[in-house]
């Protein structure tokens, strides 16, 4: 990594859902107020700012990890993914965003973008998680709205755990 | 796929949401030059501020400001209380700080971050106080004082007596008594406070942005505080909040604050809360003391309750308030026909943060009392539990039921509930685990509690606070107003916009599930917009989304529009199809003759004709673009003389029974089963209703075992980041059967009734219950922690 003078505002350049971007920012700038302010990808929330909540996960080069607790200069020159590379042309939900809807696995949707950014990573690296895999996962995010109930269905759904056929929520 | 009103159609609200492309208030545009403010924070909870010096501050680059409570007071008044009492709150402490994080001096800068550089070099000087944070102390006549002009610190007491409370004690066979104490919490949405504002000098305005949620009855105390007519006070709302739960009403006082620094600074101003800030100042539910005690007959039948219910509000009474209080007043004998009963109402003042909304609002505190007496009136007689809570239900005959206090309950029928609940095997089968565990040894109980969820607040029912005589010179006060106007543009499209604020309850699907049924539409075919610009939408001072109003209030008045509507249309289009407007029907996207339905044209045409051919329309009928439903129910009546006051519009009902098991080792509370009975009328959206119960039960569990704001003595708050106040995650939250019964409201066309508060008002009533059946307590403290129970069993020789 480079070395700055902590006063000095530097440029900082990534990629971010495929696309290279820079803006100038102090060092001491957090990556999630580096998204949401400077490069203005505000679908990636701040719900504590004390790496508890999980709302602020975004993915660099492919991992989960929460901005929160990253400076933006960490994501000098590397890929950025956030909940808005997700859908797919035309706003087509992918599979777990789409199971997210069918289980009503949101009411805010503030707590949301994290959970989707954790699971897209972790569901590709163990597409074929058991139950309590999933749940060990999700307790890294808190969610107030909904008592997790319809997240954990969603979860299971888009794992191929439970069938997509049949929703336990929507479409009755 | 059904679309219709009453199935689970899929959220309107979830893509945008799941795909980054929701519009949250940390997320909107800022005016050119807006400026960025951070709040300096009293680190005592009771001190005189001797000095303020900001010079060091304001001589960095960049800083604007450093405002503190001289400055505001100059230009702002006191917010407006509920009680005629000398409690005089700005937006920052003037003079005098009383809680441990109240805002004491606002630094502007150009950033957020050099704000809180700055912040750190402004010099204050405390003269530190005695505090006062237990709330029976501080009705002691030794207490330190909070405000002194009030010369006491127990603000307000107000005794009531319905029926002939003295005579059935005189009868009884048993007195049963019982102090609960409901403790702190609060439900914590994950998005902080937002609050943009700017000051226009050339007509003394303010056009704000803040996540409030409402009653919109907090606008006139705002616009007051800032010395301006209502209209001059414009506050946008934006179209997402990322949750709500009661507690954003609290950012109002904030409003206040960014528009004065907009008015200080001539910048606009933006401040975004951030979660210690939360924790530690931003909102409370009151902490409650009850004093209760029923006369009862040796079999369980209840004649008479008594109650003496002290709350505890913080430093100040922040409008609202004391609304916890007074809102379940006129259903305080809750799912029971008790036709005596002495209440009697204290509100205390103390050195914690503001109490305020909160989902179940009241009800938490009230329930938790009344539901563990009902278990020690089973215990003491030696009756099984769940047979005095039937011997006591109010019986369907009674429906619409006159409640002592002076609730009507609306319908239901409580007695087939619980029977349904208990049925099914359920009840035999936590009875079988509990007689399992305990052969083993093992420490296992049973809980049930029982609800009446009212929904709907009548605006008067706070004036029940003042006595008959004052409420006469106040003028009175009652209703609640819902407005909702339905929009037709020229091509026949349809949109809606509505008095509620966006929280998460997915009000853009079930509008327009209500409009699209009157319009003979999907769905898909209504558009609904739910930000709000009070300069520019319609609202009462009922407005927001609060006290669960949505279901009774907003989607009537959204049925009213649209019928209003398609009445219209029918006029119209009976012209064009040579009919009588009573042979006219709205179906599938066509307006047609019901006799006749190749007799038919296309929705949009006939929708479009008042904007293309109001010539056109029939005799005397003006323009169709745009109907406003307003309901207004008349049940909601102000307060009587005899001080009985219907609280609530409509009243459901909620039977909760759950097993628990004390875990051996590590004393944790596990719940084995959780049953949940609703009966809230007609359900509008099975999906979004369940999403809601699921929600409520989540936080109904995290404050029977989980959650709780810490003071010490001196006023130090403990719980200040989320490694200390503990929100459950998926791991603590149970499992929940939910069941539902549906008994329409017959107050309101559509049968609905609120349901998204009772299982924070059931749910730690219940646990409590259960803990107190498996451990053959009396006292149970929430939250039931392992630290608690562990206490409770040494105590009481269960520890092994
Ligand atoms: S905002 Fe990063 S974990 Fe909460
Ligand atoms: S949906 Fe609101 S916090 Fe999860």
């Amino acid at each position: 990594m480079r070395r700055v003078n902590k006063d000095q505002r530097v440029r900082i350049s990534l990629t971010l859902n495929g696309r290279k971007m820079s803006a100038d920012a102090e060092p001491r700038m957090l990556l999630s107020d580096f998204l949401r302010h400077s490069l203005g990808a505000t679908g990636t929330h701040v719900g504590c700012e004390h790496g508890v909540c999980g709302c602020c996960t975004v993915q660099i080069d492919g991992t989960a990890v929460r901005s929160c607790l990253t400076l933006a200069m960490q994501a000098e020159g590397r890929e950025v993914t956030t909940v808005e590379s997700l859908a797919g042309p035309g706003g087509k939900l992918n599979k777990l965003q789409q199971a997210f809807q069918n289980h009503h696995a949101l009411q805010c949707g503030f707590c949301t973008p994290g959970i989707l950014m954790s699971f897209t990573d972790y569901l590709a690296r163990n597409p074929k998680p058991t139950e309590e895999e999933l749940r060990d996962v999700l307790g890294g995010h808190i969610c107030r709205c909904t008592g997790y109930a319809g997240i954990m269905a969603a979860l299971k759904e888009a794992a191929g755990l439970t069938n997509a056929n049949e929703p336990t929520g929507a479409k009755s | 796929m059904s679309q219709r009103l009453g199935t689970s159609v899929a959220r309107k609200e979830d893509p945008a949401l799941l795909s980054g492309r929701g519009r949250y208030a940390d997320d909107l545009p800022v005016p050119a030059g807006t400026l960025h403010a951070h709040v300096i924070r009293s680190p005592h909870p009771h001190a005189d501020i001797v000095s303020i010096d900001p010079a060091e501050a304001l001589a960095k680059d960049g800083v604007w400001a450093v405002i503190t409570g001289d400055d505001i007071r100059k230009i702002s008044d006191p917010f407006l209380v509920a009680l005629k009492s000398p409690i005089h709150q700005w937006s920052l402490a003037v003079d005098r700080v009383r809680f441990a994080g109240e805002p004491v001096a606002l630094v502007v800068a150009e950033s957020r971050y050099l704000a809180e550089d700055a912040a750190e070099l402004v010099q204050i000087e405390y003269a530190p106080l005695e505090a006062i944070v237990d709330p029976v102390a501080a009705c002691k006549p030794s207490a330190p004082i909070l405000h002194p002009d009030a010369k006491t610190n127990e603000v307000s007491v107000r005794k009531f007596a319905y029926g002939d409370t003295k005579s059935a004690f005189e009868r009884a066979d048993r007195i049963v008594k019982l102090t609960v104490d409901f403790h702190r919490l609060s439900f914590t949405p994950m998005e902080c406070f937002v609050a943009v504002a700017q000051y226009n000098p050339a007509n003394d305005s303010y056009d704000c942005m803040a996540n409030f949620q409402g009653p919109f009855s907090t606008h006139p105390v705002m616009a007051r505080a800032l010395r301006v007519p209502g209209p001059k006070m414009r506050l946008r709302i934006p179209p997402d909040s990322g949750g709500s739960f009661g507690i954003k009403l609290s950012v109002f006082p904030y409003v206040v604050l960014a528009a004065l620094a907009a008015k200080i600074t001539g910048r606009p101003v933006k401040w975004v809360e951030d979660r210690a800030e939360h924790l530690l100042a931003a909102s409370s539910g009151p902490n409650r003391v009850t004093e209760i005690e029923a006369a009862v007959t040796k079999d369980g039948k209840i004649l008479g309750l008594k109650m003496d219910q002290l709350e505890d509000y913080g430093a100040f009474l922040r409008a609202p308030m004391p609304g916890p209080l007074y809102r379940m007043h006129g259903a305080v004998t809750g799912g029971y026909d008790v036709p005596n009963i002495d209440v009697i109402n204290r509100v205390v003042l103390t050195n914690k943060m503001p109490a305020s909304l909160i989902r179940g609002f009241g009800g938490p505190q009230l329930y938790l009392a009344l539901e563990r007496l009902v278990q020690r009136i089973a215990i003491e007689l030696g009756l099984d539990h769940l047979e005095v809570i039937k011997r006591n239900l109010v019986p369907p005959e009674k429906f619409p039921y006159h409640a002592a206090a002076g609730s009507l309950y609306d319908s239901g029928d409580y007695p087939r509930a619980v029977e349904t609940a208990i049925g099914g095997g359920r009840l035999d089968y936590l009875k079988k685990r509990r007689d399992e565990a305990r052969a083993a040894g093992r420490k296992y109980g049973i809980g049930f509690a029982v609800v009446v969820e009212p929904a709907m607040s009548n605006m008067g029912y706070l004036s029940t606070l003042l006595t008959p005589e004052a409420r006469d010179k106040a003028g009175p006060k009652n209703g609640a107003t819902s407005m909702v106007t339905v929009n037709l543009d020229p091509l026949g499209a349809v949109s809606v916009t509505a008095d509620v604020t966006v929280q998460g309850q997915g009000h853009e699907t079930v509008l327009a599930q209500i409009v699209a049924e009157q319009l003979g539409l999907t769905p898909g075919d209504v558009d609904v917009t739910l930000e709000m610009d009070t300069a520019k939408d319609q609202w009462s001072i009922a407005a927001g989304t609060y006290s669960c109003r949505f279901t009774p209030g907003t989607a009537v008045a959204a049925h009213m529009a649209a019928s209003q509507i398609a009445a219209k249309l029918k006029g119209i289009a009976a012209k064009q199809l040579n009919v009588l407007p009573d042979d006219v029907e709205l179906v599938g996207g066509r307006i047609r003759s019901r006799s006749n339905p190749d007799n038919a044209v296309s929705f949009s045409r006939i929708a479009g004709t008042s904007h293309w051919s109001p010539v056109m329309l029939p005799d005397g009928m003006a323009p169709v673009i745009s109907e406003t439903g307003v309901w207004n129910p008349p049940e909601l009546a102000p307060p009587s003389g005899d001080d009985r006051i219907n609280t609530s519009f409509t009243y459901g009902f909620v039977f909760d029974m759950c097993g628990i098991e004390i875990d051996p080792i590590t004393y944790q509370v596990k719940v084995d089963r959780y049953v949940s009975m609703h009966d809230a009328g007609k359900i509008l959206n099975p999906m979004i209703a369940d999403g809601q119960i699921r929600g409520a039960f989540a936080q109904g569990v995290a404050a029977a075992l989980y959650e709780e704001f810490v003071t010490n003595e001196e006023g130090a708050f403990l719980t200040g980041t989320f490694a200390d106040y503990l929100v459950p995650t998926v791991s603590e939250i149970p499992e929940v059967e939910i069941i539902h019964q549906e008994t329409p409201s017959p107050f309101t066309p559509l049968g609905a009734k609120g349901l998204a508060e009772g299982n924070c008002m059931s749910v730690p009533a219940c646990i409590a219950n259960a803990i107190a059946d498996a451990l053959g307590v009396k006292d149970v403290q929430l939250p039931a922690t392992p630290r608690r129970i562990h206490a409770l069993m040494a105590q009481h020789g269960g520890v092994r």
